[in-house]
């Protein structure tokens, strides 16, 4: 190991295009990986922050916020649900924004909450938000006017709030009432009612399952719609669809397509560094062959000796993905708030082990070359 | 495995590659012994089966039939692994194109012996520091072979055959890249270092102006080890 290690040290313009090949493959993992993360905790910081276990939809709503309408009846059915602690209301917008002094709109999701989320506080005054930091990079600041939506709604900036974005839209927090107005006002065609939310969420007993206690609430509701529907015509309407807080992160239109998406492009790219190493230890191991048969003939193993291959390939993985990684981090650091780019230290962590592991798996495939060189070749004579 | 006391006992061995018509005997019921301090000069024509001798000698090759105890341990059927452990411990080669890690430097060549047996430290150092010294390369112990001549290059891969402390040496035409004058100094050097260490050796050569350094002198024809002659060592 020693003998690999002090020929990576006195001869690394051998190990150049490996380690460039691999830097360029690791920055592109990264990158591709900060793109998903980006993309899927840019969608789903706003439900990520929420203190629920539960996401209770309209039943016809196909799990979407924007179908979904929850009633005052259908709150009040799912708040007698035994095993139900709370629940609140959540309610979300898109729409544009003009930002003081901007020429661009921001995109904006304005978000009606009760309960409170993590890291974010109580509910602000009427007509006030915080904003997620997103927005930012849109040039609000402390105390800005928004003006939201085609009807220009003005939301004045009370704070600044972290990862709670919406589909990628920077998270505009507000109370109840302000969302109602907004939406009111701006989505003409999806009035709501006084009461009325999008989304409840359920914070559940101590000890009950999630899950459980989903199907607990659709059946409840089914069963009040069922009684309801012998007194009027209307009853459809307040049967639910609930989801586990993980569920309706994924519900969520687009993250399992990018998510899978990524995922294979990723799996690709590890392939790819699989069969770079294979290639280049391959070549190496071809052009050592000489070495290696002199190394046999004065006692080392052929064990030694691949153990040395292996090591090679994990400090060239190694030196690439700490390049890789740092081109990735200042492209990260900056990037336009535009791009969905998160580099996670999660992310990183699990990217340069299933690197190092495709590393050894590539030089893996130059073992049976090893531990076939006959150390008699050292002294010329096979035959 | 058995001792013995001498460093080698070749007893009828046959070497033969590839089958039927197509078989060719390197090695013809050879039968060679090799006293514990002693150094053999063997030499021979090209094909004549001289490498093949050293090879199955060294370990590196199995014969096809016959015994063969290196430093006490019979090897005739030994393992690749087992055979790998008698390389490491008991044999030294020295080889026709010196050989040596091109990116280690004159002293870790010869600690790379050690590192390959496991075995390393203060007291491998100062081993090879003080066998580089006795090969008058105490002032090239941090240069790489590409800064040494060739006599010094091969100087290195001596004190490299000799680090082991083996019973027995193979030299592979070991003054063949070098000039005669150069050459004679590398035979004196050879013989000075084997015999201070009551080592046995062997070695390859085409120049009979080198066989005086020896012991003895055998002679290779065609697979068969002819006759012995005894040499005045100078």
């Amino acid at each position: 190991m020693k003998l690999a290690w002090r020929e990576l040290r006195r001869r690394p313009g051998k190990f150049v295009v490996a380690v460039l090949t691999l830097t360029v493959l690791a920055a592109l993992l990264l990158f591709l990986s900060g793109l998903l993360d980006g993309l899927f905790l840019g969608s789903t910081g706003a439900l990520r922050a929420q203190n629920a276990d539960v996401f209770v939809y309209s039943n016809t709503s196909r799990d979407s916020f924007f179908r979904s309408n929850i009633s005052a009846q259908t709150r009040a059915a799912v708040a007698a649900v035994d095993g139900v602690r709370d629940v609140g209301g959540l309610s979300v917008t898109l729409l544009g924004a003009i930002v003081p002094g901007e020429s661009d709109l921001a995109n904006v999701a304005v978000i009606g909450y009760e309960l409170q989320p993590k890291g974010i506080p109580a509910p602000p005054a009427p007509s006030t938000a915080y904003a997620d930091e997103r927005l930012k990079g849109f040039g609000v600041g402390l105390g800005d006017v928004l003006q939201v939506g085609p009807r220009r709604t003005a939301i004045t900036i009370v704070g600044f709030v972290a990862d709670s974005n919406f589909q990628l839209q920077g998270g505009l927090w507000v109370e109840p009432g302000t969302w109602r107005l907004v939406q009111n006002l701006n989505r003409p065609d999806s009035p709501v009612g006084d009461q009325d939310f999008q989304v409840l969420l359920v914070q559940a007993d101590k000890g009950q399952n999630a899950a459980e206690l989903a199907d607990r609430i659709d059946a409840t509701t089914k069963a009040a719609a069922s009684a309801t529907s012998n007194a009027t015509t209307n009853a459809t309407s307040s049967l639910t669809s609930s989801l586990t807080k993980t569920d309706a992160e994924s519900s969520l239109p687009g993250t399992k397509e990018q998510r899978s998406t990524f995922n294979s492009i990723l799996a690709t790219t590890y392939m790819v560094v699989i069969v770079i190493v294979a290639l280049f230890f391959a070549l190496l191991t071809l052009e050592r062959t000489p070495l290696y048969g002199m190394l046999k003939a004065i006692g080392a193993s052929s064990r030694q000796l691949f153990a040395g291959v292996v090591v090679q390939a994990i400090i060239i993985a190694t030196v690439a993905f700490a390049i890789g990684g740092g081109l990735v981090a200042v492209l990260s650091a900056t990037a336009p708030p535009q791009l969905p780019l998160q580099v996670q230290p999660s992310r990183m962590i699990t990217s340069y082990l299933i690197l190092a592991v495709c590393a050894v798996i590539g030089s893996l495939l130059s073992l049976r070359r090893v531990s076939r060189i006959d150390p008699a070749q050292a002294i010329g004579s096979t035959q | 495995m058995n001792p013995t006391s001498n460093a080698l006992e070749l007893t009828d061995i046959t070497k033969t590659y590839g089958d039927g018509d197509n078989a060719i005997t390197a090695l013809d019921s050879a039968t060679l012994s090799v006293a514990g301090d002693e150094m053999v000069a063997l030499v021979g024509p090209s094909g004549s089966g001289k490498t093949t001798l050293l090879s199955i000698a060294g370990g590196l090759l199995s014969a096809t039939s016959g015994q063969v105890t290196v430093g006490g341990f019979d090897i005739s059927h030994a393992s690749s692994k087992e055979l790998t452990e008698v390389r490491r411990n008991t044999v030294g080669f020295v080889f026709q194109s010196v050989n040596l890690v091109p990116f280690l430097t004159a002293r870790e060549n010869l600690l790379l012996v050690d590192e390959l047996r496991g075995s390393r430290g203060k007291q491998s150092k100062v081993r090879a520091d003080r066998l580089l010294d006795e090969l008058g390369l105490s002032g090239r112990l941090d240069n790489l072979p590409s800064q040494l001549s060739g006599g010094e290059r091969q100087r290195v891969a001596i004190g490299r055959a000799l680090m082991n402390e083996p019973a027995l040496v193979l030299f592979d035409e070991p003054t063949s890249a070098l000039d005669t004058h150069l050459g004679e100094q590398v035979m004196e050097l050879i013989q000075s270092e084997v015999k201070g260490r009551g080592t046995a050796a062997i070695i390859i050569t085409h120049d009979a102006r080198m066989t005086h350094w020896c012991d003895r002198t055998v002679n290779i024809v065609d697979g068969h080890l002819q006759h012995e002659a005894l040499a005045t060592a100078d």
